[in-house]
């Protein structure tokens, strides 16, 4: 399952291709739709705007929060992530706006 | 507050998973009162409760993440704070996530209210692992801090003690925002200290809001607050080019825009705060929620269990909520018994206006009061779903369907309510809607949710189904349920993809709340409150209504010479028994206007002895008959054969009347002006194969559709003498009509996307603020249905298809069509991608 996500590689039905910020080639950079059940992650920075961006931010998408992702739907979509001591579903078209560092 | 006397206003404040509704039943009892915020559709719920002092009014704000001008839900908090300044504020924060909820008490002591902070939901905090300091953390915001437990009422007395403390405490809010707990805003304290110093010049500015705030609110690039310095401070411009320069200045500086910044600044005061104040009893344990939650969201389980969930609702709701009508359905009975007994007697042919009227509108009432015990039932249960945090369960769950054609996994609730394949109701599905962050598919759900399965439209579906596919039944039965939300899907699609296009649509970010087990009080109270909205429809709208159908279906009556006709028959039938009873020794209380008398009280006595259930309830009716009419008596249990005689005589003449009175009823609907309508109608619905009297039926069945059943009663009443049911008397009519089961397919179809009853409609109205998208709402529905229903009907009877063969046809082409629209991309998508690559901001 947990390789079938990666390969997925979160592109809800909504989400053009390649559009999304590319993640870095360096160590551990990437989208947070790649990051697998169970593992842990830093936030980096997103792409959202506007109403989402405001959101993503009152739910503790902060410079540097850690994020857990727990679980994703049965249908592949949203997902289900873990910030300290809450837990937060997004939509993979809102995860692929935040780019995470892994490890 | 001595100028106010001691009574004062408090806000809750908190997020949508707090606790906060058991927060304010705690505090306000069962004194509460809803109403609107105005302008939105947003509850407004006040209550309130005495102390020693005086009157506390309680206001029960929208649940906010934080006070920002993106979300309605937050701005209308917000606007409440500034407008009204209430004398305190309640912060609720759930105990076990203390992080996040410190974000919006912040907020709150940055707006200079004075704030009393709730640590709601202490118990499972520390179950988890998770010892919240209340005293520490007290001191180090410089507000009361006071634990509860609201489930248990654990903390009330502390709470209102503290709210009274408050509330004291401070003359003007406005003014006092400053001393107390600060949050360390670190590089931008520079540019926030001179913001501050600028608004506060602005004297007019200065009387609305705290500067502080209001300069922190400008830095987070606020439009509201925008808005604000340009209305009320004296020189707008030349500050907002000092705060444009300045957030340009800041962001090129830290390469962060000033909002991200200050989001970053509360989390890491939050984090600190935390650290101090929150003692972990146990290592990283996993919330038992999560462990719940590892069952029940289990990749592959969750939609077992949905489906369990589901099925539940419809065993015990539906099923159950049914075989306890049967309970209930006598005492409507007794009512419409009493009415008929205070009402005038009925005249020999025609009764008069009154009488016919009044019975009419019990009977409208009592159809929908009948599954009141259905409603009660299913209410509770999805009131129960709600407050476990089960319901949120199930948005995550289906969110990914539901996204597919535009819709929010929050339109689940009102689909529920609404009936997806159970049976519900579309006033309290619609109401639902409120909950829907996405404007967008607030909209499409309002307008799709009238396509389910309403309590209402199954009797007409079983008669259908009995008459035409008595061997199909249950896979015609899983067509109904299944086709009605696949074209709401499709009606969604379309919806959002042409006309709603471009509305405001939101993202699927929410909070995962934590279980909790229900309080009775919360669930009883909200299904009270759902029952209690779908009883005043019936009260207000259906009574109205049913008088204007009774009008249409009733006027302008018999042309004079039809009705001297069946009077001709009458009289006749009454020499007849005159002749048949002259010799016996009733004739001197059955001549005249005895005849009359003694037909209306041999009808209600049998009548009363069908209702008696039990032996002794019998007899009550003989003895209430025998004291009422001592002299009919004899005639109504015949002991002799001149009684017997008599009493033969009496029930014939009795059926000849009931014959002549029902087709009276049914040439009066002929000649009224829904007959009429249904007549012009036939030329446009000979597509869909209905003639007039489907027609005529359609069409009352606007105003509620229980009346559909009754009006093809009155219209196929061929035979009602003869005691056959409705069935067989329409699939007698029908085969000497040639109406086959494909006609019968066509008005399943038709009446599966029929327009929503009248009482649904106008709270359409209410719910979207506009009479447009009402009109819409009924218009829409009526062409759709008609072409489903036409195109149908005649690809069938060209083709001669069976009725089975047409729905299976119908069936896989609906399906396929919802399955290729799901993969048409969503143009706000699109959109937003736009902006995105446009302004590749970051931090």
């Amino acid at each position: 399952m947990r390789n079938k996500l990666r390969r997925r590689h979160g592109r809800c039905a909504g989400c053009e291709n390649g559009q999304g910020p590319s993640p870095a080639r360096d160590s551990g950079r990437r989208l947070l739709t790649q990051v697998a059940n169970g593992r842990r992650c830093r936030v980096k920075r997103h792409c959202a705007n506007g109403a989402i961006r405001r959101r993503l931010l009152d739910l503790g998408f902060v410079p540097d929060a850690e994020v857990e992702m727990v679980r994703c739907a049965t249908l592949g979509d949203p997902l289900e992530l873990r910030l300290g001591d809450y837990y937060v579903t997004l939509r993979k078209c809102e995860a692929e706006l935040i780019e995470v560092q892994e490890g | 507050m001595t100028t106010k006397g001691r009574n004062i206003i408090v806000g809750l404040a908190g997020q949508q998973n707090a606790g906060k509704s058991t927060i304010f039943n705690m505090l306000t009892g069962a004194n509460q009162h809803i109403a609107n915020y105005p302008g939105v559709t947003i509850d407004k719920k006040t209550g309130s409760y005495r102390d020693e002092l005086g009157r506390i009014e309680v206001v029960d704000l929208p649940g906010a993440y934080s006070l920002t001008s993106f979300s309605l839900e937050e701005r209308v908090a917000r606007d409440f704070l500034l407008r009204e300044k209430p004398d305190a504020v309640v912060n609720v924060i759930d105990a076990s996530s203390l992080r996040r909820g410190l974000y919006l008490t912040f907020q709150l002591l940055e707006m200079g209210f004075p704030v009393v902070m709730a640590l709601n939901m202490v118990d499972v905090a520390e179950a988890n692992g998770r010892k919240v300091d209340a005293r520490k953390l007290s001191v180090l915001l410089d507000i009361p801090v006071i634990p509860t437990v609201a489930r248990k009422k654990v903390g009330k007395a502390a709470l209102r003690r503290a709210i009274r403390q408050a509330a004291g405490r401070v003359e003007n809010p406005v003014q006092a925002a400053d001393g107390g707990f600060r949050i360390d805003y670190e590089a931008l304290e520079a540019r926030i200290a001179e913001l501050t110093t600028r608004l506060a010049e602005s004297h007019a500015l200065l009387q609305i809001v705290p500067p502080h705030w209001m300069a922190v609110k400008l830095l987070e690039n606020d439009t509201d607050a925008r808005n604000l310095v340009r209305r009320y401070h004296e020189q707008p411009e030349p500050l907002l080019e000092l705060l444009d320069s300045s957030m340009q200045a800041f962001e090129d500086e830290h390469q962060v825009a000033p909002g991200e910044y200050i989001a970053s600044c509360r989390d890491r005061s939050a984090v600190s705060i935390v650290q101090q104040c929150q003692q972990m009893t146990r290592r990283e344990t996993v919330h038992t929620s999560e462990k719940i939650d590892r069952v029940l969201l289990h990749r592959g389980l969750a939609p077992i269990f949905l489906v369990l969930t589901v099925y539940l609702i419809y065993e015990l709701s539906i099923v159950q909520g049914y075989k306890l009508t049967f309970m209930t359905w006598p005492l409507l009975a007794k009512m419409r018994a009493a009415v008929a007994g205070i009402l005038p007697e009925p005249g020999l042919l025609q009764d008069s206006l009154i009488r016919s009227l009044c019975l009419w509108m019990v009977d409208s009432v009592n159809t929908l009061l009948n599954y009141v015990p259905v409603f009660l039932i299913l209410f509770t249960l999805i009131a129960i779903l709600e407050d476990s945090g089960y319901m949120a369960r199930i948005a995550f769950i289906l969110d990914r369907v539901f996204k597919s054609f535009g819709l929010h996994g929050q339109s689940t609730l009102p689909f529920i309510l609404g009936g997806v394949f159970t049976g519900g109701c579309a006033v309290p599905g619609i109401m639902a809607t409120k909950g829907i962050p996405d404007e967008r598919s607030r909209l499409a759900t309002i307008l799709t949710v009238p396509y389910m399965n309403c309590l209402a439209k199954i009797p007409l579906y079983t008669l259908l189904v009995n008459i035409y596919f008595t061997a199909f039944k249950s896979y015609v039965m899983l067509f109904i349920s299944t086709i009605t939300i696949i074209m709401a899907m499709i009606v969604a699609k379309l919806l959002t993809t042409t006309i709603l296009s471009g509305r405001e649509t939101a993202p699927f970010i929410m909070e995962m709340p934590n279980y909790h087990l229900p309080t009775a009080t919360g669930v009883v109270r909200r299904a009270l409150d759902r029952t209690w909205s779908y009883i005043k429809k019936v009260g207000t709208i259906v009574v109205a209504v049913a008088v204007c159908v009774y009008v249409l279906l009733q006027f302008p009556g018999l042309p004079s010479e039809r009705m001297d006709d069946f009077a001709g028959k009458m009289d006749r039938a009454v020499s007849v028994f005159q002749e048949q009873i002259r010799d016996t020794g009733y004739a001197h209380i059955l001549t005249g206007p005895h005849t009359l008398e003694a037909l209306n009280v041999a009808a209600s006595y049998r009548e009363a002895k069908l209702a008696a259930a039990t032996q002794e309830a019998s007899r009550a009716v003989d003895t209430r008959f025998e004291q009422r009419h001592p002299n009919l008596i004899s005639l109504l249990r015949p002991r002799d054969p001149e009684a017997r005689a008599v009493n033969r005589a009496l029930r014939q003449l009795a059926e000849e009347r009931t014959t002549l009175r029902t087709r009276i009823r049914e040439e009066t609907i002929m000649h009224s002006y829904f007959g009429h309508t249904g007549r012009a109608l036939e030329p446009i619905t000979r597509f869909a194969g209905f003639d007039w009297k489907i027609n005529v039926a359609l069409i009352s069945s606007f105003a509620a559709r229980e009346s559909s059943v009754a009006t093809l009663g009155v219209l196929f009443q061929e035979g009602a003498d003869e005691n056959i049911t409705l069935e067989e008397r329409m699939s007698r009519e029908g085969a000497t009509d040639g109406r086959t089961p494909l006609h019968a397919l066509a008005l399943i179809l038709f009446f599966a996307l029929y327009p929503p009853c009248l009482a649904t409609t106008i709270m359409v109205k209410v719910q979207t603020g506009s009479y447009n998208w009402m009109l819409f709402s009924v218009a829409f529905p009526t062409v759709f249905g008609l072409v489903v229903a036409g195109g149908v009907f005649t690809i069938g009877v060209q083709f001669g298809l069976s009725a089975l063969q047409a729905m299976g046809g119908f069936y896989v082409l609906a399906l396929a069509t919802a399955v290729g629209l799901s993969f048409i991309k969503d143009p706000a998508w699109k959109r937003q991608q736009a902006t995105m690559t446009a302004k590749n901001g970051g931090w």
